[in-house]
């Protein structure tokens, strides 16, 4: 600890901070741009200046800026002091020079960070009497918006974009007053991460683009803590309404997790929330819709039909378990494919039984060496890619710390490092994006990393220096051997259950020779380890199975598309097996044309609910809105279907009802204040303050104010009423603070910058390795068939995810379904030339265009995963390929 | 006088050849150096007070003693010449370049023996065409004679340097951001610490001095640091030191003098006094980045010291002149113009300061002046003073502003309210 004077009042800070950091997480308001609690310090916007002293007897003191001066024992500042206060002011105007002043059509007014600190350094008078500079602003794609003119010059954008998230096709040009921040010509951005300039940039000049569509002030906005339902990391985010619409999703900081950022998919994947696809009403096929449907399907289940239920690993644990309890254990069937069930369970498997440890996302950041197995992150999990890049940059880190640069100087440490990365190895099935930052990396079929990633764990084992061999198992090996924290990334990508163990043992024997190791898993679906650790009686081939047994049987699908899922042949053999079929889902799809009974489900905008993500952590999403229409969380449905009520039981008693009954679930019961928790007599409210419009909102329809809706399952209120402190860490609806309306506000809800949320980061962990988990799972190698061709997925960030690839924006990203297959295995096939080709397993037959990549390996062919064309399929196939 | 820098310089403007450069005793300091080591070569160059020419002055050998020496120190280090000289009325480098490129890569070659530096550059202004092709030919000659590459004469040592020619900013003469242009990054400067000496070029120990102050090493080396000492006329530091003179004086020019020669003897003797018809009104002793001194400062010696304690910096030691039918709001138009253009663009004082008071100048120039714009003036002369911005460019810039309020004031007042500029009828 440092004991340090602000304004001669004496503060104890911990060490290695700069005085803006620890001025801030002390909670003095000392206004800043191009400072970020997860970039640091460059100085060089100079609007933290304070006054700086050498003693108690410098009386006169000098300009230093805060965020480039050491928390030392002894500093000595003052923030009030008129010199630098006049200072701030100076610089505040200066940045105003050539700002347009076109707050009113800003989409960062009222959120702005450049406003909050114009107010804050008291500049209000405007001297500048010449004419501004202009920019031309570029189309940078479907996501942001570009309005240069707005640029203060922070740098920040460039620092997030190019150094932090290792993007290429951006930079900053020109110098002096015509700085440019942009790409070198007009396009899309290719950053998976490109959301966040939308909340990195301090002004107007990166906007949502989707907001813009459905533009709503903040203040206007309602919003609700949430987490993405993009993928299996289960970022923490914030949602937000208005009219019924869902306006925009962004980033609710969570420590543990995905801290400042999200992905693109995650930020712009909402938009199927508003599609016209929507289902809005109960309905029963070719008759009414509406309350008698719902009341026919619950006079149907009255007839105690045999019942056959379909979970899903994008439905919330609550839905699941509901409809669980709602047909019985034997009866409740995951609604994936056998395989990707198997391996899920097998990734379940090694971290319940293993002896090593899965880290958070934010963990992931602190390793030292990486091998990524099988797995393209990138496109499967955006976030952990993100994450694997500060990995990345630990060792090479340490040599600026070595020269005694602070941990904040992030200029000074960037040139220390270089472009140095790693160690950092990568063995997967094609060429994936962190190559850009691999030490080195091989790619394989199944069989041949299955046999790679054995020799890997073998010769940890054995111990000893293999320093003489070049072999890449042997380069892997020792960098993991060296490591004081090696860390294994792995997942479901490739479909293989060997993969996943091959990882689980490089992973033990690694913490058998001592090592702090982590393993990483992601997995397919955002709540799919919620549905392993539910546990059901097997996979939806399981399921048509039975149902082709078993024909007639009254079959309840949950949040699942069986075309989606699995082939037509079988999905119609579902559907034309089961006796009445209740489809509760949130978007038309193909089997909603085959339901008897339709159920509107509420996506994670209109209900709440419980996620497990990859890391087995559980968290809640709590809805943003009630809608107007027939719309109820999935569980709600399930529970008055199990109940034959006319109304759910609220939100806690269904959470109580699972602890209870599964054992690993029990935690969640205190995951988040219940219901009736209140601030005094308050609720939470999910509207700012400043709400305006209430009381005209629904004019055009009635001129009486209509009551607003109760939240009978959350803490949260749907209006403004309420308490306007700070919420506890799991129920933070919006960030703000008084004279911080932009993200910065986040800082007011830290213990420290940067550090974990008041009453801490929200989340309970429920997997943990124990000391005697097993380090080795048996591995078997022969999983591929000789001779024929191996077809595995490659993933897209925009398009592999079910329903994010029907957001308008997200479609704009999505490529066309092609095939990629290696020059040498078109001519072993005896195939040339332009056209379709066909790969043909007997079971499966799939015919696309094709295109050469040499990085795909001999025998293998890519097939895009889970879009329009590539749906349903069931991976890895193997057979042989034939040109159309 | 000695003139060991510029004596051997010859009148018909080719450079000395190698040949020409041994015949008059080059080459012998570096021999002189390889046979003592790094230490004591540093302990000379300490021991002469020889202080940096690129303008601030800095004591040369104390700023090579900050570079880790020894077993543990790091493998690979740097040096490099700054021959960037984009300073307006500079030109001293130039000269020493143009005219005896040996004699730099000597000074040089012991300067990179004596920190452990196997690589160095020569950074240079992307407008000496004629000084590249000198350097480049003189490079082949000194890697022929076996003074550059592999084990440079037998003595284990060895050295390679390099030509970068710069792509022409003025900020890439600020040591920092020449260690990121020379990368190939943005010519942004660096926060200091960390100094080059610990973490300078693609981060590692570096040492940047000035092509003058190279220059000067070779005679540190072969005479010594006491006859060093003795040449000067300065207490603060050893040598003679070029000075020059541009501006309506009769004779526009470099020389090479005893360091602490005064203001006076400069423009009076060497500068020859102003062209007839024409008064002194106020000068620039060191380059357009240094205050104005005027006539009543002539008694004073232009070393480091003296004209720091009259309000300016010695800088460059280059004068410009102002005269009495120049307008100095127009000089400081065109200054200002210049450095506003110049601004790297990172920190806002001097980005967005710089072109507002440039358009002020141009405002009172053209007559649109406006009574409060001589207090803003003032104000960023304040708001860009040394410390509150990233590099020293905008307090440099302020300076000449600065003082020109000082010691003109009159004229920029009479802008204001007769809404003309005298000078321009
Ligand atoms: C804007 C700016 C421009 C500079 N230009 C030059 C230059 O052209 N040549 C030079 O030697 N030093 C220049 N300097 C000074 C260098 O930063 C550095 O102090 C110098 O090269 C050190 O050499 P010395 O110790 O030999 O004087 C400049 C500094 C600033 C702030
Ligand atoms: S675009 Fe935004 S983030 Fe980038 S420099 Fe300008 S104000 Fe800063
Ligand atoms: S990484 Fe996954 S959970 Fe996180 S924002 Fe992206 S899609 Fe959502
Ligand atoms: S003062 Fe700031 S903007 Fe100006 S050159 Fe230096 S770093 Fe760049
Ligand atoms: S925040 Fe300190 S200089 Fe920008």
């Amino acid at each position: 600890m440092a004991k340090i004077y602000v304004d001669n009042i004496e503060y104890e800070v911990p060490d290695g901070k700069n005085m803006l950091e620890a001025c801030t997480s002390l909670g003095l308001d000392l206004p800043y741009f191009c400072w970020h609690p997860k970039m640091h310090s460059v100085g060089a916007c100079r609007q933290c200046a304070v006054m700086s002293y050498r003693d108690e007897n410098d009386t006169r003191g000098r300009i230093t800026m805060a965020c480039m001066l050491d928390a030392n024992d002894g500093t000595r500042i003052s923030i009030n002091a008129q010199p630098a206060k006049d200072f701030r002011a100076g610089n505040i105007e200066s940045l105003m020079i050539n700002h347009p002043h076109d707050c009113a059509v800003c989409d960062e007014g009222g959120e702005c960070h450049l406003q909050d600190m114009t107010v804050m350094s008291g500049h209000n008078y405007r001297r500048y009497r010449f004419q501004k500079r202009t920019h031309n602003n570029q189309d940078l794609g479907p996501f942001i918006n570009h309005e240069m003119n707005r640029c203060i010059q922070c740098y920040r954008c460039v620092r997030f974009y190019n150094d932090y998230a290792g993007g290429g096709d951006f930079g900053v040009f020109a110098s002096s007053g015509r700085v440019y921040f942009g790409r070198s010509e007009e396009g899309t951005l290719e950053s998976e991460f490109s959301g966040n300039l939308v909340e990195v940039c301090p002004t107007g000049v990166f906007t949502d683009k989707t907001l813009h569509k459905h533009y709503t002030r903040k203040w206007d906005l309602t919003s609700a803590p949430s987490i993405c339902q993009g993928c299996s990391v289960g970022c923490n985010i914030l949602t937000s309404e208005r009219y019924g619409k869902l306006r925009r999703v962004m980033t609710r900081f969570n420590g543990d997790v995905n801290g400042y950022f999200l992905c693109d998919r995650g930020r712009f994947g909402y938009e199927y929330v508003n599609d016209e696809q929507r289902l809005t009403r109960a309905a029963q096929k070719d008759q009414n819709s509406g309350t008698d449907a719902f009341s026919a399907m619950k006079d149907h289940l009255a007839s105690n039909p045999k019942l056959i239920g379909i979970g899903s690993p994008r439905a919330s644990l609550e839905s699941n378990f509901l409809l669980k309890q709602l047909v019985g254990a034997d009866n409740f069937y995951n609604g994936v494919s056998a395989i990707e069930n198997e391996v899920v369970n097998e990734v379940l498997n090694v971290l319940v039984k293993g002896n090593v440890r899965t880290p958070s996302l934010a963990e992931i950041e602190t390793y030292d060496t990486v091998f990524v197995l099988g797995e393209d992150v990138t496109n499967t999990s955006p976030m952990i890619a993100l994450a694997l890049r500060q990995a990345a940059k630990n060792l090479p880190k340490e040599k600026a710390f070595a020269l005694k640069i602070q941990h904040w100087n992030d200029a000074a440490i960037r040139e220390v490092v270089q472009d140095e990365k790693g160690p950092f190895y990568l063995a997967t099935p094609y060429a994936t994006k962190l190559e850009e930052i691999a030490t080195s990396s091989v790619h394989g079929n199944t069989k041949s990393l299955v046999q790679l990633s054995s020799k890997v764990a073998d010769l940890i084992s054995k111990g000893g220096d293999h320093q003489e061999d070049n072999d890449f198992a042997y380069r892997v090996a020792n960098a993991l051997t060296l490591s004081k924290k090696p860390l294994i990334v792995s997942g479901c990508g490739m479909m293989s259950k060997e993969i996943i163990r091959c990882a689980a043992n490089i992973a033990g024997a690694l913490r058998n020779a001592g090592k702090e190791v982590g393993v990483v898993f992601s997995v397919p679906e955002v709540n799919s380890l919620g549905m392993a650790l539910l546990g059901s009686a097997g996979s939806l081939d399981d399921a048509i199975l039975q149902t082709e047994k078993e024909s007639g049987m009254t079959s309840i699908v949950l949040e699942t598309d069986l075309f989606f899922r699995t082939n037509s042949q079988k999905a119609n053999s579902f559907f034309e097996h089961s006796g009445k079929t209740i489809l509760i889902d949130s978007l038309e799809n193909n089997s909603t044309p085959n339901a008897d009974f339709i159920l509107p489900a509420g996506t994670f905008a209109e209900s709440s609910g419980t996620m497990i993500n990859n890391e087995g952590r559980a968290q809640r999403f709590y809805q943003v809105f009630k809608p107007n229409n027939d719309i109820k969380s999935s569980w709600a449905w399930l529970d008055m279907l199990m109940h034959q009520a006319e109304k759910e039981r609220n939100f806690d008693a269904i959470v109580e009802e699972m602890a209870n009954s599964v054992n690993a679930f029990q935690p969640i019961s205190g995951l988040a204040p219940h219901a009736d928790f209140r601030i005094g007599t308050q609720k939470i409210p999910r509207a700012s303050h400043r709400f305006s419009g209430r009381t005209s909102m629904n004019a055009d329809v009635n001129v009486h104010e209509p009551k607003p809706p109760v939240d009978e399952d959350s803490p949260l209120s749907f209006t403004m009423e309420g308490y306007h402190g700070k919420a506890p860490s799991s129920d933070i609806p919006f960030f703000w603070s008084p004279g911080w309306n932009s993200v910065q506000s986040i800082n007011k809800y830290q213990i420290e910058v940067g550090g974990p949320l008041h009453g801490g980061n929200p989340g309970i962990r429920l997997i943990e390795p124990s000391e005697s988990g097993v380090s080795s799972f048996e591995v078997n190698d022969g999983s591929a068939d000789n001779g024929k061709i191996e077809a595995l997925p490659s993933w897209f960030i925009f398009g592999s995810g079910e329903l994010t690839a029907k957001s308008q924006a997200i479609m704009k990203r999505i490529e066309p379904a092609i095939i990629s297959v290696s020059s040498a295995t078109l001519k072993n096939s005896g195939i040339e030339g332009n056209g379709k080709i066909t790969i043909n397993s007997g079971e499966q037959k799939l015919t696309l265009p094709y295109k050469v990549d040499e990085n795909v390996p001999a025998g293998v062919v890519l097939i895009p995963y889970g879009l329009a064309d590539t749906m349903g399929i069931t991976f890895p196939i193997y057979g042989n390929i034939s040109m159309d | 006088m000695e003139k060991p820098l510029t004596e051997h310089i010859k009148n018909d403007g080719t450079p000395l050849s190698l040949k020409e450069y041994e015949a008059k005793g080059g080459y012998e300091g570096l021999k002189k150096a390889l046979k003592m080591t790094p230490a004591e070569v540093l302990t000379v160059v300490k021991d002469s007070k020889l202080r940096g020419r690129g303008g601030a002055g800095f004591p040369t050998g104390m700023k090579w003693s900050f570079v880790p020496m020894g077993d543990n120190a790091p493998p690979v280090k740097y040096l490099v010449a700054n021959g960037d000289e984009m300073e307006p009325g500079t030109f001293k480098d130039r000269l020493l370049i143009e005219g005896n490129p040996h004699q730099l890569i000597e000074g040089m070659i012991i300067s990179a023996y004596t920190i452990g530096a196997n690589m160095s550059y020569i950074f240079l202004r992307w407008a000496y065409h004629l000084a590249a092709k000198r350097v480049l030919a003189a490079l082949d000659e000194a890697y022929k004679a076996g003074y550059l590459g592999k084990n440079i004469l037998g003595s284990g040592y060895s050295l390679d340097m390099d030509l970068h020619t710069s792509v022409g900013r003025y900020i890439c003469g600020e040591e920092t951001a020449l260690l990121n242009a020379l990368e190939g990054k943005r010519a942004n400067p660096r926060n200091k610490p960390p100094f080059p000496q610990v973490s300078g070029l693609f981060g590692k120990p570096t040492i940047v001095n000035n092509i003058e102050t190279y220059c000067n090493i070779p005679h540190i080396l072969a005479k010594g640091a006491e006859w060093y000492i003795s040449i000067s006329k300065s207490e603060g530091g050893g040598g003679t030191k070029l000075y020059g003179a541009s501006g309506k004086v009769k004779n526009p020019a470099i020389w090479e003098l005893p360091l602490g020669t005064t203001l006076g003897e400069i423009i009076e003797e060497h500068a020859g006094g102003m062209q007839d018809g024409y008064k002194l009104r106020g000068l620039l002793p060191g380059g357009a980045s240094t205050d104005f001194l005027t006539p009543d400062h002539f008694n004073i010696k232009m070393d480091f010291e003296e004209v720091a304690k009259a309000g300016s910096r010695m800088g460059t030691g280059t004068i410009i002149v102002m005269d009495d039918k120049t307008c100095p709001v127009g000089m400081c138009l065109n200054l200002e113009q210049f450095f506003a253009q110049e601004s790297c663009g990172w920190c806002t004082p001097c980005r967005e300061g710089l072109p507002w008071t440039a358009k002020i100048l141009l405002a009172l120039e053209e007559g649109r002046g406006k009574p409060e714009d001589i207090d803003h003036l003032t104000f960023q002369t304040h708001y860009n003073a040394p410390g509150n911005t990233f590099c020293a460019l905008a307090p440099g810039a302020m300076e000449p502003l600065q003082s020109a309020l000082k010691y003109f004031r009159e004229d920029f007042e009479e802008h204001i309210h007769t809404h003309q500029c005298k000078y321009k009828h």
